[in-house]
């Protein structure tokens, strides 16, 4: 796997104390998720991204606002740096009606048009054939915005996201497929689930390119990410994009997730994209502990914030559940 | 006023549509140059160009899930399904992605698509060139569903369709597609989603159907009307949201109801529209809601076999007869 270092695409010091400002607020974010399941106060539809925020914020970093992204259902940092408040976000999880969906659903399930944010279904995969429509309606504007499409190495296997990469690959539409491999899909690894152990080689049969990179490295996945935006930006069509990562928590909030052994888990955490990244913008002398402390302090004020915004938010009216059915 | 097919019928729609409005394509299994498996879009390509009526690969998920994207961008997609019964492979991008969109959004987006289906039976088709699909779709919250039976309705309610902001699940009738032949006006007549229209007037009996089972429906009256029974039919047009006021007045006159549909019979529509009119109308019924449907059964090749199942006019005759006389 690459190891860090700053590729083609530069990025400021500014830029780089961003995108570590995001990496902190999405660990924050799902770490008080998780407090709130415990507590009661979130009742479910909670599936935590630790572990796997580098993939969140490499790949959602620099994006214009006309571009779209399709997120999965693990993906929740991904509404936050495409322009959702944290408040809304966090009422969206406690089924408020300030959340994006008034309460209808929790997890991911709505999105926003305005803000390019697509929200999927339960069934994983389902968002990669509306993502191949999105990018074709940028190929016949002749825009040359792009389409993020995520999913899981688990959703891979879907007829779904191999009808969306065979369409978009025939076509050369604008798409980036992000496939976050974080080695279980709920219980069941990988290798009792494919036959290969990249998923990036795939592309091939699709007409395009496939990388695996390290997704726990946020610049890898950013570079790599921004090569395949200037690709689909210049109409050289899809690019597959492999982050091998590993989810710490369960599939669920409730998913005490004993298939998988300590050891393993240990493993992974020793390969935490946050402290990693950390370490390296300290030896490049970008950050030190005042603007460390500023970005944390700033990070747990959004934080608590968020959850005073949602606790203090309205529940639906109970009518609500029978409107919006029809336009 | 010139007749055209109903086949011709749907094409004007589409044609007219894409020239009123370039946010207006189709998107399907042969629908380009080939001009589909049934010759519906012939000519589209060549008028409007690769992408606006674009073959799609057989992924029928797909075809409905690009549709979906393509109309959060504002655009006006007409998903073809070669077949009604090949729907079944993009049942989730319809029922779980388009029919529940602007619920989970909040109501802050809506997502026009129209899929056409072929369907019906009478066509020497078999078990997956035969299926009538329609209570899957009337049955999800978030969908409408239409089903033309004439020339006229397949012109105008396809326009509805495509100018509706909601996913229409819109049904036509293979049997019909050079059968029914009449009268279409040419330009913008739009026949309203949600409105039934009255066939055959009459006071005995009420007749509520749709699609290819309104002809036989309306031959079952004629042959009644010389045995002195005076039948209603209604053709439902829409089946989501159907018409209840306009079954409920004809109810008014005759106190009697014959629901006739060629899908099969359990959980159909008759078992709804029944079900309502007792909940409702159970007043003004003198005798039970009866049904004449396909038998809970596939759809078999053999002419033989398939004439069994389907209803027909003499099966019609005999129930409304039963139920004159309840």
């Amino acid at each position: 796997m690459p190891s860090i270092k700053r590729h083609k695409f530069k990025l400021t010091d500014e830029q780089l104390l961003e995108m570590l400002y995001w990496l902190k607020l999405i660990r924050a974010f799902d770490e008080r998720l998780s407090i709130l399941v415990r507590q009661g106060r979130v009742r479910s539809g909670v599936y935590s991204s630790i572990g796997q925020e580098a993939i969140v914020v490499g790949t959602c970093f620099g994006l214009h606002k006309e571009d779209y992204i399709c997120p999965l259902h693990r993906d929740l940092g991904t509404f936050l740096m495409k322009g959702v408040s944290p408040g809304v976000m966090m009422a969206q999880m406690y089924a408020k009606a300030t959340g994006l969906s008034k309460g209808r659903d929790s997890a991911l399930h709505s999105g926003v048009s305005e803000l390019g944010i697509f929200g999927n279904t339960s069934m994983l995969g389902a968002n990669t054939p509306v993502a191949a429509g999105l990018a074709l309606t940028y190929k016949l504007e002749g825009r040359d915005n792009v389409v993020i499409a995520y999913f899981g190495e688990g959703a891979s296997n879907t007829g779904d996201v191999h009808e969306a990469m065979n369409f978009a690959g025939t076509h050369k539409l604008p798409v980036v497929f992000v496939c976050e491999n974080n080695v279980y899909s709920y219980s069941v690894p990988i290798e009792k689930s494919m036959a290969i152990e990249d998923v990036a080689d795939r592309a091939e049969g699709y007409g395009f390119d496939g990388v695996a990179i390290n997704g726990n490295d946020v610049l890898a996945v950013y570079q790599a990410t921004q090569g395949a935006i200037a690709r689909a930006r210049a109409g050289d069509g899809p690019t597959l994009i492999e982050c091998k990562t590993y989810r710490w928590h369960g599939h669920s909030e409730h998913d005490p997730a004993f298939y998988r052994t300590d050891e393993e888990l240990a493993m992974w955490k020793s390969r935490d994209p946050l402290p990693t990244f950390t370490t390296y913008l300290r030896s490049r002398e970008v950050l030190d502990d005042t603007k460390l402390l500023e970005i944390e302090t700033r990070v747990r004020q959004e934080i608590d914030a968020a959850v005073t915004f949602a606790e203090d938010s309205p529940h639906p009216e109970p009518g609500e559940a029978v409107t919006d059915l029809y336009a | 006023m010139r007749e055209i097919i109903y086949l011709e019928a749907i094409r004007e729609a589409l044609r007219e549509e894409m020239a009123r409005d370039p946010k207006v394509f189709v998107l399907g299994e042969d629908v380009g140059a080939y001009g589909g498996a049934f010759g519906i879009t012939k000519g589209l390509q060549e008028e409007f160009g690769e992408y606006r009526s674009l073959d799609m690969p057989i992924s029928e998920s797909c075809i409905i899930g690009v549709s979906v994207g393509a109309s959060l961008r504002g655009y006006r997609p007409v998903a073809e399904m070669q077949f009604g019964d090949f729907i079944t492979c993009g049942f989730d991008q319809i029922v779980n992605q388009a029919a529940t969109l602007r619920y989970r959004y909040g109501g802050r987006a809506s997502c026009p698509i129209v899929v056409r289906a072929p369907v019906g039976g009478n066509v020497a088709g078999g078990l997956y060139h035969s299926q009538n699909p329609e209570s899957w779709f009337v049955h999800r919250p978030g969908l409408k569903v239409v089903a033309p039976s004439t020339a006229w309705d397949a012109k105008g309610l396809l326009k509805a369709a495509i100018r509706d902001d909601n996913p229409v699940i819109y049904l036509e009738h293979k049997y019909l597609y050079r059968r029914a032949k009449g009268p279409v006006p040419e330009g913008d007549e739009i026949v309203p989603i949600g409105k039934a229209a009255v066939r055959r007037e009459g006071g005995q009996v009420t007749l509520v159907t749709y699609g290819a089972m309104v002809i036989a429906s309306l031959e079952a009256a004629d042959r009644l009307a010389k045995e002195g029974v005076d039948v209603e039919v209604i053709d439902l047009r829409t089946l989501s949201p159907w018409d209840k006021e306009a079954v409920f007045a004809s109810l008014e006159k005759t106190n009697r109801l014959l629901v006739v549909h060629e899908d099969v019979k359990t959980l159909g529509l008759g078992a709804e529209i029944s079900a309502v009119v007792m909940e409702e109308r159970f007043e003004s019924l003198d005798a039970p809601v009866m049904r004449v449907t396909y038998p809970d059964a596939h759809c078999p090749f053999s002419a033989v076999l398939e004439q069994h199942n389907l209803p027909n006019a003499d099966k019609i005759v005999e129930a409304v007869q039963a139920l004159a006389r309840y």
